[in-house]
């Protein structure tokens, strides 16, 4: 017997969408936008309006904001965003009372185009979200997928609530942790760093100019990133077991500690909101796509943070999956093929590993005190300073801009 | 008992045919070269209809209202994205296994697609007339080219489309298309193609022109080993497609 508050239900889609966040709405929006006759609704296991509470904050590089603009988004993002002029990157010890200046870069991709801007998740969302409204997007919240079956013809996915969805393809964009991806039967390949990154929201006396600082400590990078106002976003990585214990201290030693590594140049600092620690790691799935079946975002890829990448390649797979679905709408082909789909795949797995990669050398590189390896990354980067075109290939790829780029990324229309 | 036995041979027939439609449409299987070739023929049929018949290619369903042949249609490869592009499509096949396997796959994907067991002869001689005929990977393998394209001539509409797509015959396409192709690679059963049946350019020119059909178009297929796709090219040495048009009146 079925029970009252049980829906029979059932959506007949083109693209079902697992996760209603950035990376979700993203590809729901370039794709709607695209191909308005594609029927595409978005699930969210998290309740009615919880995104609104994110106090979380990401650093959009100029790719992605380049895209934000072709979705007509970032007009209303501007207001919020802080744009980073500057970036300071230095390697020292925790008591070190200068922290000598290894690498600047002045924060420009393009003349008047700032490599990156700080913005609170929620009003990334937000944009994207009304968006999606105006396409006939629709959100179905606080209802998680339960399972999910490939008939041959399209896909059937069981919600909590119910109901079902008949889609030609479900995609999955729920997070690291993807139940969806394990209940394709995707496995990953996992590293965990046995550290983990305190994320929390600082305000300070003086203003910040715009500068983004990267300090490599022993522990592990700590970064400070401007955000709108008096206020910055911090970053920092500690072992595990030590970060769990800062988090959980009282305000005054965590607020003591945070001012030993993050300096007293902007005066005073308050701590605001909630502090939290996340286990770092990386996380490949070691497959990106099935039939009927696509992983998007953390769900196929979490990274360290260490380079601040993670909402910037999310946005490149959003880019990517919909172009691929879009071409392929558009010369006849089934949306949910496998041979479709593993163009997505061949075109984001090898950015993605390079990428996870990279993060995963350099967090290795610079977090620990041995000397000599402390001489050797000290001396790279003094070489990287005194490099024109090397800090220009760093520029570029911070900004997520190069060869390769999918249309969205380079600001046109798919 | 009779009957239940006759259900079960039934049941048998259809497992037999879905198995066989699955081995069709695996980009992975045996047909994994044609699903490799679809993109670059599909995007060259779209872009020349749509231009020929003032459709806008990015809109939806672009070609509604043209009614298209496609000759050899095997599973349905074609058939399927050209339904989905709005056209109605009439997929005819010498193969009863063909046919059925291909009913089994628009009928998973909900397409309405008129699969006929049936020859472009019988389909002429009925009278039937079409905007668009698809001739992809045929011609190589019929007995009379010239009279197969005079009756396809006859089913087509004046200011209609045909595309033919097929292998050149040069000592390139030799050494490629069956030596590499059939023998090296393996992407094809042995004995797909045989070399005297091949047709230069020139002589599809001329069966066309005198079934009173006028190339428009010429394009060359290579594939691209690093991209792990085909694309259009000028080198028409071993796969080329035409689009071509019958004048109106």
């Amino acid at each position: 017997m079925a029970k009252s508050t049980k829906q029979t239900s059932t959506r007949e889609l083109d693209i079902l969408i697992a996760g209603a966040g950035y990376v979700g709405l993203a590809t729901a929006v370039s794709i709607c936008r695209a191909q308005p006759n594609l029927k595409v609704a978005l699930v969210d296991a998290a309740p009615e309006g919880v995104w609104q509470r994110d106090g979380r904050a990401s650093a959009i590089a100029a790719a992605a904001c380049r895209m934000l603009k072709r979705l007509d988004c970032w007009d209303e993002i501007e207001p919020e965003a802080q744009p980073i002029t500057e970036m300071e990157i230095t390697d020292s010890r925790t008591a070190d009372p200068v922290r000598p200046v290894l690498l600047t870069f002045g924060g420009e991709a393009e003349a008047g185009e700032p490599f990156a801007h700080m913005v609170m998740n929620r009003h990334t969302n937000g944009a994207l979200r009304a968006r999606a409204a105006e396409c006939g997007i629709e959100i179905i919240e606080g209802v998680a997928v339960e399972g999910f079956t490939d008939m041959g013809g399209h896909v059937e996915a069981s919600l909590a609530d119910g109901s079902t969805c008949r889609a030609r393809l479900l995609i999955a964009a729920d997070g690291v942790r993807s139940r969806l991806r394990d209940m394709a039967g995707i496995k990953t390949v996992h590293w965990g760093y046995g550290q983990s990154g305190i994320v929390c929201v600082v305000a300070h006396e003086r203003p910040h100019h715009g500068r983004a600082e990267e300090h490599f400590l022993p522990a592990g990078p700590f970064a400070t990133l401007p955000l709108k106002g008096n206020r910055s976003c911090i970053v920092w990585t500690e072992r595990t077991e030590d970060a769990e214990r800062l988090v959980n201290e009282d305000d005054l030693v965590f607020e003591q500690e945070l001012e030993l590594r993050f300096g007293l140049k902007l005066g005073e600092i308050r701590v605001e909101g909630p502090r939290r620690a996340w286990p770092l790691g990386l996380t490949l799935a070691r497959d990106f796509v099935k039939p009927r079946f696509a992983l998007a975002g953390d769900a196929a890829h979490g990274i360290h943070p260490i380079a601040g990448q993670g909402l910037n390649l999310g946005f490149k797979d959003a880019a990517a999956l919909a172009e691929v679905i879009v071409e392929a709408e558009r010369l006849g082909e089934d949306i949910g093929a496998l041979d479709v789909l593993q163009r997505y795949e061949r075109w984001r797995r090898f950015d993605t590993v390079q990428m996870g990669v990279t993060t995963d050398v350099l967090n290795r590189l610079f977090s620990n005190d041995i000397a000599p390896v402390r001489a050797l990354r000290d001396f790279g980067l003094g070489l990287v300073e005194r490099m024109p075109s090397m800090k220009r290939y760093f520029i570029q790829q911070a900004s997520g801009i190069a060869p390769g780029t999918p249309r969205l990324l380079r600001g046109e229309a798919i | 008992m009779s009957e239940a036995r006759q259900t079960t041979i039934d049941t048998r027939e259809i497992e037999h045919f879905s198995a066989l439609a699955a081995e069709w449409w695996n980009p992975a299987g045996k047909m994994g070269v044609l699903h490799k070739f679809n993109p670059v023929r599909l995007a060259y049929i779209r872009d020349h209809v749509a231009a020929h018949f003032g459709r806008e290619p990015h809109e939806a369903k672009p070609f509604a209202g043209l009614r298209m042949l496609d000759i050899g249609c095997g599973g349905g490869l074609l058939c399927e994205p050209m339904s989905r592009l709005g056209a109605q499509v009439v997929g005819a096949d010498a193969s009863e296994t063909n046919i059925e396997v291909a009913k089994i796959h628009a009928a998973q994907g909900k397409l309405d697609i008129d699969y006929r067991a049936t020859t472009a002869e019988a389909l002429a001689d009925a009278g039937e007339t079409f905007d668009i005929i698809l001739n992809m990977e045929v011609i190589e393998h019929v007995a009379d080219v010239d009279l197969f394209l005079s009756k396809c001539g006859a089913m087509l509409k004046p200011g209609g489309l045909m595309f033919v797509a097929t292998i050149n015959r040069t000592l390139k396409a030799w050494g490629l298309a069956i030596i590499g192709a059939e023998y090296v690679l393996g992407w094809l059963p042995r004995g797909t193609h045989q070399y005297e049946k091949l047709v230069r350019p020139s002589e599809l020119e001329e069966g066309l022109a005198s079934a009173g059909i006028r190339i428009i178009d010429r394009s060359g297929v290579v594939y691209n080993p690093l991209g792990d796709r085909w694309q259009r090219s000028r080198d028409m040495d071993v796969n080329y497609m035409v689009a071509a048009t019958k004048p109106a009146a």
